[in-house]
């Protein structure tokens, strides 16, 4: 046994790790091991290495197969991510997220150091107080109505009953009498006084409360039908900068005021109203405003309070609509016939107002 | 809960068709946990390539892990090849350059048992990669007699025939010369 060479005793040990020997020879050969052990050195170190060649081999076989399912994987997948966009859109979606968010908080932060914000707030304040003095013009024009109302009543008051008062101008020859819806809110009648003194009552046909226009109708007895009413309704508009005057009773006498029309719109833009800028007072509302020819152009309907010389008319065109909107009952078969005649044209101004005074009317409301 | 269980059943079969060698296995494995790992090193500053690797070598890791005949799945096998991806993607970003410090993407605990894995595969691998490199240069036709021998577990006579040796005997002493060359080439670098 012991003259075994290293070649035979390989072949004998690989014969002996392929199971290929019975029992008998197996512990034949591991006691000969035992025996010898310069041979079971090398038979450990030949194990080692076989086995190592076994793992080896399967290790890259395993690798292979994984490799090609790796590829066969990718080969499915390839064509969703094949495109160098979607690569780098994969590859970079994150950051760039992150520089999205990071540009919002930036933009907004800066926008609130710098103030931006306060500016906003400040001009949205600006403008609702903007908004809030326009609303409050439109009180204070409210509650110079009533004061000129009031101002007629605290003053003759004491004197009478009389609630308020102010002007009202014929525009028919039977009878029918313009002045403004504020001016006879609420009343419970409604008398008219020329510049002579005579005093007649009279009924409300209609009124228009959008535009501020009340139609009154003289229903007393005592009236006996005017002569030809001296003016003309002018239906188009006038321009900028014409001359105008108007007379009122902002007191119980009549009183001229004259000026010029100073915007073709009235208060906040309306369109139905001239800007004029004549001194009037309390009083005037309801009064006829006339070009320099006689012609009617409008009514005077209110001013307003902080602006110098920013007095409103109302366009004769709305009070020729308000005339074509009256119901026929109401009119009890007395129709409205405006004037197409003007004779004041030629005259001089105070000539005009002679003429005129006939016509315009103290509006006493009780 | 059930969910869990199919989970775990799923991880079982996958570690037993590795141990197989079973092809099958291998695509689930890259079906189910290969777009986790993939979307991890796509983000950190990798290409779908880079993955590929990563994720190849991952598996490998796992497999010498398996075939070390001792392995015991203690979490989920998708967080156990997450945390070995996560390694070496970090150990391939920071080759060169020792600047990243080992805890800045994972914590502690788990990096020990992850870096033993990956110390093991390495170890075996450098092994069995100059295995497969003393073979390759044996050349022919020893490569091929011992791979018949010891791998195929071919006889002798088969060994024989397929190589034209007129006796088995001669056979026997080719292939003792083979192994000799081949131990003489794979110890010298461990001599």
């Amino acid at each position: 046994m012991k003259g075994i060479n290293e070649q035979d005793f390989l072949a004998w040990a690989d014969a002996y790790l392929r199971e290929e020997l019975s029992e008998e020879e197996k512990r034949q050969f591991e006691a000969y091991c035992e025996a010898t052990p310069v041979h079971a050195v090398l038979f450990k170190q030949h194990q080692a290495l076989v086995n190592d060649m076994k793992v080896a081999d399967a290790r890259s076989n395993f690798k292979r197969d994984l490799q090609r399912m790796g590829q066969a994987y990718h080969q499915t997948r390839q064509p969703k991510s094949s495109t160098k966009v979607f690569g780098l859109w994969d590859r970079f979606k994150f950051s760039a997220a992150v520089a999205a968010a990071i540009a919002i908080v930036s933009v907004f932060s800066t926008l609130w150091l710098t103030g931006y914000y306060k500016n906003l707030k400040k001009t949205t304040s600006d403008y609702s107080a903007l908004r809030r003095d326009m609303n409050t013009v439109k009180r204070n024009v409210n509650a110079q109505n009533v004061a000129i109302q009031n101002m007629h009543n605290s003053k003759d008051n004491a004197r009478e009953t009389m609630h308020y008062g102010a002007t009202g101008f014929m525009i028919t020859k039977n009878g029918y009498v313009v002045t403004n819806y504020h001016v006879i809110t609420g009343a419970d009648s409604v008398y008219l006084q020329n510049h002579k003194g005579e005093s007649f009552k009279a009924d409300i046909v209609f009124t228009n409360p959008e535009k501020d226009l009340a139609i009154l109708h003289i229903s007393d007895s005592t009236f006996k039908s005017a002569k030809n009413i001296p003016y003309t309704f002018k239906k188009q508009d006038s321009d900028m900068g014409e001359d105008v005057y108007t007379i009122g009773f902002p007191r119980d006498e009549a009183v001229y005021g004259q000026g010029y029309l100073s915007s073709s719109t009235g208060y906040a833009g309306d369109t139905l109203a001239y800007q004029i800028s004549i001194p009037v007072n309390p009083g005037n509302s309801g009064g006829p405003l006339l070009d320099k020819d006689g012609n009617v152009i409008g009514i005077i309907s209110g001013k307003q309070k902080g602006i110098d010389g920013a007095a409103f008319a109302i366009k004769t065109k709305a009070l020729i609509e308000t005339l074509n909107n009256i119901p026929a009952d109401s009119l009890n078969g007395k129709n409205v016939v405006l004037n197409n005649k003007n004779v004041l044209h030629s005259l001089s101004r105070t000539d005009q107002i002679k003429r005129l005074q006939d016509h315009i009317y103290i509006v006493k409301v009780y | 809960m059930s969910k869990e269980k199919s989970d775990i059943q799923i991880d079982a079969s996958i570690i037993e068709g590795i141990r197989d060698g079973d092809n099958l296995a291998i695509q689930q494995l890259y079906q189910i946990h290969f777009p986790p790992i993939a979307q991890m090193i796509i983000t950190n500053r990798g290409s779908r390539e880079e993955a590929q690797d990563i994720f190849q070598e991952t598996v490998m890791v796992l497999y010498t892990k398996i075939n070390k005949g001792d392995f015991v799945l203690s979490s989920k096998l998708q967080t156990f090849l997450y945390a070995i991806s996560k390694r070496l993607w970090l150990k391939h970003l920071t080759r060169g350059e020792a600047k990243y410090r080992k805890d800045s993407i994972d914590d502690y605990g788990d990096t020990l048992a992850v870096e033993e894995a990956i110390e093991n595969h390495e170890i075996i691998e450098e092994r069995l990669l100059h295995m497969e490199g003393s073979l390759n240069g044996l050349g022919e036709p020893c490569r091929t007699i011992l791979y018949d021998f010891y791998i195929r577990g071919n006889s002798m006579a088969e060994i024989c025939e397929k190589f034209g040796y007129t006796n088995t005997d001669n056979a026997k002493t080719q292939k003792y010369k083979c192994l000799q060359r081949l131990k003489k080439i794979f110890f010298k670098k461990y001599s």
